[in-house]
């Protein structure tokens, strides 16, 4: 701790100590609570797996364009509008029958907000973080995907400055369905590499 | 820092409590904790890896038994006390308790600050990770240090966290997504079919030996 002497006791409850905090940077003028909840929502409504989709369905039917995602990720996602905040240095990487990509950040939680959104619980926590880079094949076992034995898995670790988004294989049997259609069954899971579609 | 938050390979955290979908925030106070952070941020505009460091310099204890978003109000609370923006006492004194914070800053800034933007190395290099264990921010994660990896995607030359976290300015260096396989990292606890990129600075990689 900064200060180790006389501090009291007790600890203060989380949602003291954000009161606290909070209060000292609002009267100091720092932070404009209501200006930010407009941020916060922005988070809330418009960032999610639901813009990842929609950069997975578009490489599915285009092929020009899936080239182009591949070869420059960050400019071929703000072709679909999104960027911002971690999304500055996009890398997407396709899953093909031989090799199985897998998103992991094992220092903090470095994921790509404006097409993910904000992390899940689990992608933060130690469970995932610690396993991903050790046993992936494991893991995502227990997770309920199983990768055939010949396939590589390919874990990237988001250790510096690119952010990863997982280009799933397209399923069998979706010849039919739109661009629309396909980004409605894309999962945020297999934007990860969590899940295979 | 060889610190609690470089999970990469340890033992012992079960299995994953995975959920399909999930609200952002689980209880209001996390939202809070997320609003003062992009609050802090968007106001002092502190490098991402003073971010971060503020986060790592925790004490282990407290890291891990914590909510993520408790990280992050520990984070802006710590860099506030250092700012000179607050106390802690006076942290302590609103909260009505005690308000933990971070351990002090240890960095060093290296010797060397001058900018690189040209690469030393090219696809297909290998390449020996530096096994130096500094006790500051960095982006090298313990288990890649001291090993043999090969350079698979150069991704242009950044500010490196390493210099920037600990007041060093924005000093770039080229960045390597690097190669390593299961059996390099893992030895016989490792898989044969699987690999691991991971994404490092120039500064932290050097000719294998």
């Amino acid at each position: 701790m900064t200060t180790d002497h006389h501090h009291p006791a007790e600890l203060a409850p989380v949602e003291a100590r954000v009161a606290a905090i909070e209060s000292v940077l609002v009267e100091k003028g720092i932070i404009d609570t209501d200006a930010l909840d407009a941020i916060v929502q922005h988070f809330e409504t418009n960032l999610g797996p639901m813009n990842g989709a929609k950069v997975v369905a578009r490489a599915w039917t285009d092929p020009a364009y899936k080239e182009r995602l591949l070869s420059d990720g960050t400019a071929a996602i703000k072709e679909l509008g999104f960027e911002g905040p971690e999304g500055e240095y996009m890398v997407v990487v396709e899953n093909t029958p031989k090799v199985h990509n897998l998103v992991v950040c094992t220092l903090c939680s470095c994921y790509p907000w404006p097409t993910l959104g904000l992390p899940p619980k689990w992608y933060k926590a130690p469970a995932y973080r610690s396993r991903a880079i050790r046993e992936p094949r494991k893991l995502l076992a227990e997770m309920g995907t199983d990768i055939p034995a010949d396939v590589e898995i390919r874990v990237q670790d988001s250790s510096a400055e690119a952010r990863y988004l997982v280009l799933p294989m397209r399923p069998e049997g979706t010849d039919d369905m739109s661009e629309e259609q396909l980004a409605a069954i894309v999962t945020r899971d297999s934007m990860i590499g969590v899940q295979r579609l | 820092m060889d610190g609690v938050h470089d999970l990469g390979g340890l033992d012992g955290f079960g299995p994953v409590e995975h959920a399909t979908s999930e609200p952002l925030f689980d209880e209001d106070w996390e939202r809070r904790a997320f609003r003062l952070m992009i609050g802090w941020i968007a106001a002092q505009n502190p490098s991402g890896g003073r971010f971060r460091h503020s986060i790592e310099r925790m004490a282990p204890e407290h890291y891990l038994s914590s909510p993520y978003y408790e990280h992050w109000l520990t984070g802006a609370a710590t860099m506030a006390v250092e700012a000179g923006v607050t106390t802690q006492d006076e942290l302590d004194r609103r909260a009505g308790g005690h308000f933990p914070l971070s351990h002090p800053d240890r960095g060093v800034l290296p010797d060397d600050l001058t900018p690189r933007t040209t690469p030393r190395f090219a696809v297909g290099d290998e390449v020996r990770v530096r096994q130096w264990h500094p006790p500051g921010h960095t982006r090298a994660p313990r288990y890649v240090q001291g090993r043999r990896g090969t350079v698979v995607r150069i991704d242009g030359a950044h500010s490196i966290d390493d210099i920037e976290a600990h007041g060093g300015g924005s000093v770039a260096d080229p960045v390597y997504s690097v190669r390593f396989t299961s059996r390099e990292l893992w030895g016989e606890a490792g898989a044969d079919g699987d690999v691991m990129h991971v994404d490092l600075f120039e500064r932290y990689l050097e000719e294998p030996r």
